[in-house]
């Protein structure tokens, strides 16, 4: 590697194309320290992060939300009182020392119920959100990334699932589904150790996992078609990789960041749903608490004690206005087509 | 044009009848009889079926079923004896219908303006106030602010009506009720869309050409911003459809909607399909309409 130093063994050709090794010289070891990049690069999920964390109102509504789930599932544990123990002669109390949010016609502790409604609204958002994630992922990369004619028949069907009216068929569902469950509540050994929550709670549930995954299928497959189509994915084909591997590996990571925005605004619809059937009386009945099913007691006694509406009316709009907020923040922050 | 509306007319058809088809099955999976009661014996009950064809096989009622909706027959009902589905769905449905649409028209004369405002004054004070107050009650269900109104206009201020009639007044807190909500979502979908439209290019010519601040917002902006409003009115319907069950059981509005509810807890099988088949069509016929709206209002949008 001398050759700058000594004369050139050819003599060199004026207008050759060839590059002269004469005319470089070797970088020194300060240039070179010069190109390293000293800052760490950022990751997607790093730069998301520190976005989200500057979005005050997101950090308010988390902060929320884990006060929320501190009360619903570690609030319980502090109280003297269960949802479902009657305290004779402690009936229809206002809010006081010994029970705070007051008690019902049955002197039971409204504030422990209050804490197990939460308890059953967050569960069961967050169950469904988790199982429409589940469905949604599996059905819409099976079908952008088989495309042709089956995708089309795989979209046509949600589309036939969106175009019903949704709480109707939920309705329909949830009271068609309790009796069977009952029986295989009752009778399955493995399953006693949950029939407690009883069968509303499942069936709804599986109504949520039917009914709901459509919205997440559409977007898994919007993603996997335009994931499909990268150059890596190429690569990973001609390397030789199988399709459910491509998937795994390569395609279900890229489109994380749609399907974490989805779940979470799918948690606080999921919510909604559940206290809206309770309180229309085909959700969770007694002598489990559901928020929606407190707003129907309150409501029964409405003249009498008209303030057992405001704590359940709070926990429920509360834990959705959280959910909605995170879920728009998230949005901000992980869609990269609302990066400006 | 109009292949798209005709494969539109059957597409909707379609749905309507795995709708059709899903309820029927679905109603007689459910264990439980609507004859069940501590009085009725076992002999008695066979008769009631037999009265009623539910000894036949499934299959047989269901085609049997078909056979009358195509004339216009949605049957008899189970517990109100002597009364056709079809008679009861439409001595109901007015009183459903009028605040629905009392609903809609509320929530466009509210939403639209508001958001208007929010974006034309983007980032003051009034932007601010809106975007808090919708943000926030969005997130408020219907059922439970129904419920709060109840307890504020009639128990603490017991200004409203507390038994239903059919005058004006028993309205006001259902109406609001149900519009709540849309009011909210219009607010907000026409404040993002205003915000788009106000940042066009056209937007500054038509302010450089010297047009007045009203001429450009209402005659140039508006009307381009409209858009995400109308395809709200599909979902909106069905939303108001199925908010009537809570809205009517909280101020005893005798409407459909909780004579929906209370015929699903009373197994009345006719009712609850005849009641679903016609909401459900009209949510789904809804939609067409929507989709054929938006197409006139936007010539950019080809139909496929």
């Amino acid at each position: 590697m001398d050759k700058s130093n000594g004369k050139p063994s050819k003599r060199i050709n004026p207008f050759s194309m060839h590059i002269n090794p004469a005319m470089f010289e070797r970088a020194t070891d300060e240039e070179k320290q010069e190109l390293v990049i000293m800052r760490r690069s950022t990751s997607l999920w790093k730069d998301a992060m520190r976005r989200f964390r500057k979005n005050t109102f997101a950090m308010v509504a988390l902060g929320l939300l884990i006060v929320l789930i501190l009360f619903a599932f570690v609030g319980p544990l502090f109280s003297p009182y269960d949802y479902d123990q009657f305290n004779k002669g402690e009936e229809k109390q206002g809010p006081n020392l010994v029970h705070p949010f007051g008690t019902d016609d049955f002197g039971r502790d409204l504030l422990v119920r209050n804490m197990y409604g939460t308890q059953i609204s967050l569960s069961v958002g967050i169950i469904a959100a988790a199982l429409t994630v589940i469905i949604g992922s599996i059905y819409g990369s099976v079908s952008g990334f088989i495309g042709g004619r089956t995708d089309n028949i795989m979209m046509r069907i949600i589309d036939i699932i969106y175009s019903l009216p949704d709480l109707l068929v939920v309705i329909l569902l949830s009271v068609t589904l309790r009796k069977p469950l009952e029986t295989l509540l009752e009778n399955t050994e493995w399953l006693k150790g949950i029939s407690g929550l009883g069968a509303p709670f499942f069936s709804m549930l599986i109504v949520f996992a039917l009914l709901y995954w459509g919205t997440m299928g559409r977007i898994v497959r919007g993603e996997v078609l335009r994931i499909k189509e990268q150059e890596y994915i190429l690569a990973a084909t001609a390397l030789g990789a199988g399709r459910a591997k491509i998937i795994r590996q390569h395609v279900l990571p890229n489109c994380v960041g749609p399907v974490i925005v989805t779940a979470t605004l799918q948690i606080p619809a999921a919510i909604f749903t559940e206290s809206f059937l309770s309180f229309i009386g085909l959700g969770i009945s007694a002598p489990l608490a559901s928020l929606g099913s407190m707003v129907t007691d309150a409501l029964g006694g409405i003249y009498s004690f008209p303030y057992r509406i405001v704590f359940p009316a709070l926990l429920i709009s509360l834990i959705i206005l959280a959910f909605n907020t995170i879920g728009d923040a998230l949005r901000d922050v992980l869609d990269p087509r609302m990066k400006k | 044009m109009l292949k798209y509306i005709l494969k539109r007319i059957v597409w909707s058809a379609v749905t309507i009848f795995i709708l059709i088809t899903m309820t029927f099955f679905l109603m007689h999976l459910v264990p439980g009889s609507p004859f069940v009661s501590d009085k009725t014996t076992p002999i008695e009950k066979a008769n009631m079926e037999k009265k009623y064809g539910l000894d036949k096989p499934l299959t047989t009622q269901y085609t049997i079923y078909l056979g009358q909706l195509a004339k216009g027959d949605f049957g008899t009902s189970l517990t109100k004896k002597g009364r056709t589905v079809l008679s009861i769905i439409t001595g109901k449905l007015p009183y459903s219908a009028k605040l629905g649409f009392m609903a809609i028209a509320f929530a466009l004369i509210i939403g639209i303006p508001l958001g208007c405002a929010a974006a034309i004054k983007h980032e003051s004070l009034l932007d601010r106030i809106i975007m808090l107050f919708t943000t926030v009650f969005i997130s408020v269900p219907g059922f439970v602010l129904g419920t709060l109104f109840v307890v504020i206009f009639g128990v603490l201020l017991p200004i409203a009506p507390t038994t239903w009639e059919d005058i004006p007044a028993n309205y006001v807190l259902p109406v609001l009720t149900y519009a709540f909500y849309p009011i909210c979502y219009i607010t907000k979908l026409m404040r993002s869309s205003m915000l788009e439209t106000l940042g066009q290019d056209y937007i500054k010519t038509a302010h450089a050409k010297g047009l007045s601040g009203f001429a450009v917002n209402f005659k140039h902006a508006l009307k381009n911003s409209i858009l995400p409003v109308i395809t709200y009115l599909g979902p909106l319907t069905a939303f108001l459809i199925t908010g009537g069950f809570a809205v009517e059981k909280i101020f005893s509005v005798p409407g459909l909607g909780r004579f929906f509810i209370e015929s699903v807890q009373g197994r009345d099988y006719p009712v609850i399909m005849g009641t679903t088949i016609i909401l459900g069509s009209l949510m789904i016929i809804m939609n067409f309409f929507v989709d054929l709206i938006y197409s006139f209002v936007d010539p950019k949008i080809k139909l496929r």
